[in-house]
């Protein structure tokens, strides 16, 4: 009885405020608007996801936006792996803390702040990484898609390095050992024992950095050029049309729940 | 529920009315008027919004909620010698808090979520706003610098409705060609550059992020495109307005970044990210404070504009506060100050004696009004054509934006 009370307002919460406005969301993406006034109007009507959908230019953006975020958590995990490797296992135990701490200190900065020096760094001819680049006769990937997969990496790594490095810290040692002592290269032990075992951890990180990335729009404004993303479709028309944008609103909301449904097909949920 | 559906019936008596009065001329007009009055005494049905504040204006509530287009309201923050606020909240005892917008959708969005009790709307905003029953007429009896007003900035199209008066001009200026003396040479005059495939200046452009951009395309066209018969960048049909989204689509290879937030605009002149297109006055003199060789000018093609009203939110809770910002705003050495500091023309016959440059009303050219002939002061795009055109379909404002979202999105 008292656990039912505690719990009670937490689900109050989650149902009301939080699958209410999602709903809201989807209802609103079936009104349309007045033309002149751009407010509200409520009568049933298709069009907005017809809108959506037969619209070449929506199709590409949810498509580029999908690669972006995909591009995101590959990139995140190409990075992630080694590190998280080497705080969790090849590290002294006595500096974890340390690193943690280090890895977790760009959370501390504002998101704004992050993305304006990525702006600068990004900058076609004066930025810092165009400076680098020149010497070897390249230019730097200015604004536009590349900036954006760069910062969004940037911004998302921390999640992705904090599950596999705590996936990578709850391996037992015995495991390993085993493994060598059947006569296991490094590389098979890594394939058959550290992959199977950290998956999980994987796709933890993986839901994050991709379904923030899904959903990020500030990032493609201030360094994207003119590269938009599905936020951006969003920002741009919920002022005037309200319930085009909530239609192009449940379009990430789907591609996540498919993702979140894949995820637990693959049973990596359970041993979270 | 059925107070709503008598509130729809007056919404389209009113808009009936305010369209005979647009296209009748000055005889209709004056009987609109007429009849508004009549209905003003009868009951508040003829003109959207209700009645207007009777006034007298009493002591202030002690706080203020403004919503303002960047510069409009300064407190100091920006430059410690340009600030009006502080002044208003020690002569008055009423608080400002203010918030700026980026583009005219954001001001009408944010005022429909309600809690403002002012805002500086543009030509494209202040009819979505009568008309959405956001604001309500205003009493120029209560803002004694009314009278000095120039008399064109006032009862125009889009700040009165059926000879009633919803806003208190402020300003008007020119969206200008900005660009860096230094890569751009010879300096332009023209919007050639910024829209032509074979433009010098290929990715470092710049425009406006927002539909009502599609405007400066049909200025564009209307100079290079006489055969389309534009005569008003607000009232297109389907075909010229293909073409405005053609050649915007023509543009979009040459645009490095599309800007809404005046600061990004300014950075990426500095930074040399853009190095010409469309551009504010104030971002011009933000970007020269801050060291970029930069000029604007307006171009040979004519220009959009703006021309904006201060008006008063429906659910206003200080209301006596806003009449006296109203009247703050408007007085000759304050709307010398705003003038001034974002680079428009003031709405005050008397500001030009108040300037600390004593040639800016010339330069602004506030009181010529040959130099606004070519000057198309934004507008809500609608169906019926503006321009008066019959037997013909214009694209509505919400078609503008969904085509503006696609252009962004392809």
């Amino acid at each position: 009885m008292r656990i039912a009370g505690l719990l009670a307002a937490p689900m109050a919460w989650l149902v009301v405020v939080y699958l209410g406005a999602l709903l809201a969301l989807f209802i609103t993406a079936f009104w349309t608007v007045d033309d002149f006034t751009g407010q509200l109007v409520r009568t049933f009507t298709l069009k907005n996801f017809q809108e959506v959908f037969s619209n070449p230019a929506y199709l590409t953006t949810v498509l580029r936006t999908l690669g972006i975020a995909l591009s995101v958590t590959v990139v995140c995990l190409v990075l992630a792996l080694p590190l998280a490797m080497f705080m969790a296992r090849i590290a002294k135990p006595s500096w974890r803390p340390l690193m943690v701490a280090l890895v977790l200190t760009p959370l501390w900065a504002s998101y704004l702040v992050k993305v304006y020096a990525w702006r600068a760094m990004l900058q076609p001819e004066s930025g810092v990484i165009a400076w680098f680049l020149k010497p070897l006769g390249l230019s730097g990937p200015g604004y536009g898609t590349v900036g954006i997969i760069i910062t969004l990496t940037y911004l998302w790594l921390p999640y992705m390095i904090l599950p596999i490095y705590a996936g990578l810290t709850r391996l037992p040692n015995s495991m390993l050992d085993a493994s060598a002592d059947l006569g296991a290269s490094g590389g098979r032990t890594f394939r058959s024992i550290v992959v199977p075992m950290i998956f999980p951890s994987v796709v933890a990180g993986s839901i994050f950095t991709f379904s923030l990335s899904l959903g990020d729009y500030i990032t493609a404004q201030i360094v994207g050029g003119t590269t938009t993303m599905l936020g951006n479709v969003v920002q741009t028309t919920y002022v005037t049309n309200l319930p085009f944008a909530a239609a192009v609103a449940t379009i990430p909301v789907v591609i996540v729940l498919l993702y979140l449904t894949a995820v637990r097909r693959s049973g990596a949920l359970e041993n979270l | 529920m059925h107070t709503k559906r008598l509130l729809k019936v007056a919404d389209v008596a009113s808009a009936v009315a305010m369209l005979a009065a647009a296209c009748g001329g000055s005889s209709s007009s004056s009987s609109a008027s007429g009849g508004a009055n009549g209905g003003a005494a009868g009951s508040a049905a003829a003109v959207p919004g209700g009645a207007a504040f009777a006034g007298p204006v009493g002591d202030g509530e002690g706080q203020l909620n403004v919503l303002a287009w960047p510069g409009y309201a300064e407190n100091g923050s920006s430059d410690p010698n340009v600030d009006w606020v502080t002044p208003f909240e020690k002569a008055t005892g009423c608080k400002v808090n203010v918030k700026s917008f980026g583009t005219s959708d954001e001001a009408v969005k944010l005022m429909q979520g309600g809690g403002w009790d002012v805002v500086s709307a543009s030509g494209d905003a202040t009819l979505r706003l009568i008309y959405g029953d956001t604001v309500q007429p205003v009493n120029t009896d209560l803002v004694p610098n009314y009278k000095d007003i120039f008399p064109d900035l006032k009862m125009q199209k889009f700040n009165s409705v059926a000879g009633v008066p919803f806003g208190i001009p402020h300003g008007r200026g020119a969206n200008l060609i900005m660009y860096n003396t230094k890569d751009v040479t010879p300096a332009p005059d023209s919007w050639a550059p910024t829209f032509e495939a074979d433009s010098p200046y290929k990715g470092y452009v710049t425009a406006y992020d927002s539909p009502i951009f599609i405007a400066d395309a049909a200025v564009y066209l209307m100079a290079t495109k006489p055969e389309l018969g534009i005569k008003d960048p607000y009232a297109l049909d389907q075909k010229q307005f293909d073409a405005a989204m053609a050649l915007l689509q023509q543009q979009k290879p040459l645009i490095s970044e599309y800007w809404s937030d005046y600061t990004k605009a300014v950075d990426a002149f500095k930074s040399g990210t853009t190095k010409i297109g469309t551009s504010w006055q104030v971002i011009n003199n933000l970007a020269k404070a801050d060291g970029a060789t930069v000029e604007a000018v307006k171009a040979k093609e004519g220009a959009t504009g703006w021309s904006d009203t201060w008006m008063v939110a429906k659910d206003a809770k200080n209301i006596n506060c806003a009449y006296k910002w109203l009247d703050w705003i408007v007085s000759p050495k304050v709307n010398a100050q705003v003038a001034e500091w974002f680079g428009e023309a003031p709405s005050n016959s008397k500001s030009c004696a108040e300037t600390s440059d004593k040639s800016f009303c010339d330069t602004y050219h506030a009181a010529d009004t040959a130099y606004w002939k070519d000057v198309y002061y934004w507008n809500t795009p609608t169906a019926k054509c503006l321009d008066g055109r019959t037997g013909v379909q214009c694209v509505p404002y919400s078609e503008w934006a969904t085509a503006w979202s696609a252009l962004r999105s392809s």
